[in-house]
């Protein structure tokens, strides 16, 4: 089975079929020439540092708004289709309990060029920190924390603008 | 309720009943009231309805699910 191309998931996170799902995504409805328009293929995975602000970290507990996340990584497929019409784009997000050295994010885009690809990958990234209900609670040697970093507001054009410009950098 | 906001109110799902006109932010503060602990999170919350994001100011609905959201993981990478 096809995965679908924004998902948050509890399961390990399987890059290969994300790939198959985008690049099916971006066939033609046919089937027919699966990669005519495919040049590139970009791939970013999130992995679970064991080293954070000076601090051992053992282990992360994500959790997430689903229904909520979903819409926003489906927003951000919207708003990369904008400005890289010929981009297509899958994110999928680990929930619970992550070790360190496991994958809690993977985004593929598939483009006709690869300038676009590591673009809008690199933009989707920046965006999905911005604006994805997504939280991670850290457990440290010596204790735990939530990390808080930006209020979430999909409407903020300067932060759009921001993940635009660290994009195209 | 969600990430630290649930651990300030020990539960992830609050009912309330609320007169006809209660917005979101109506509904946040009178949380702040029950628990105080929230009040920190005012100038740096989200709000979604029904699974959207709303903004405070949104006039509530009989059934309404509302949540509330604290600072997302991003935005402080070192790029």
């Amino acid at each position: 089975m096809v995965p679908s191309l924004f998902l948050i998931t509890t399961v390990e996170l399987n890059l290969i079929a994300l790939m198959d799902a985008v690049s099916t995504a971006a066939s033609k409805p046919s089937g027919e020439g699966k990669s005519l328009q495919t040049g590139a293929i970009a791939t970013f995975l999130g992995v679970v540092r064991g080293e954070n602000l000076g601090r051992r970290v053992l282990r992360l507990e994500y959790e997430a708004y689903e229904p909520l996340a979903v819409r926003a990584f489906a927003r951000i497929g919207a708003e990369v289709a904008e400005r890289w019409p010929a981009i297509r784009l899958g994110i999928h997000h680990r929930i619970g309990r992550l070790e360190v050295g496991q994958a809690s994010v993977a985004i593929v885009t598939c483009s006709p060029h690869r300038v676009d690809a590591f673009a809008a990958c690199r933009y989707s990234i920046e965006r999905i920190k911005q604006i994805a209900p997504i939280w991670k609670h850290e457990f440290f040697e010596g204790g735990d924390v939530w990390i808080e970093g930006a209020t979430a507001d999909p409407h903020d054009e300067e932060a759009k603008a921001e993940a635009f410009r660290r994009a195209c950098a | 309720m969600f990430a630290r906001l649930c651990d300030i109110v020990g539960t992830n799902e609050i009912e309330r009943e609320a007169p006809i006109g209660t917005t979101v932010r109506m509904l946040w503060d009178n949380l702040i009231t029950d628990f105080p602990g929230l009040e920190v999170y005012g100038e740096s919350l989200s709000s979604a309805v029904n699974a959207e994001y709303a903004r405070m100011d949104v006039v509530l609905n009989d059934g309404d699910e509302v949540a509330f959201l604290p600072p997302v993981s991003g935005g402080q990478s070192a790029m």
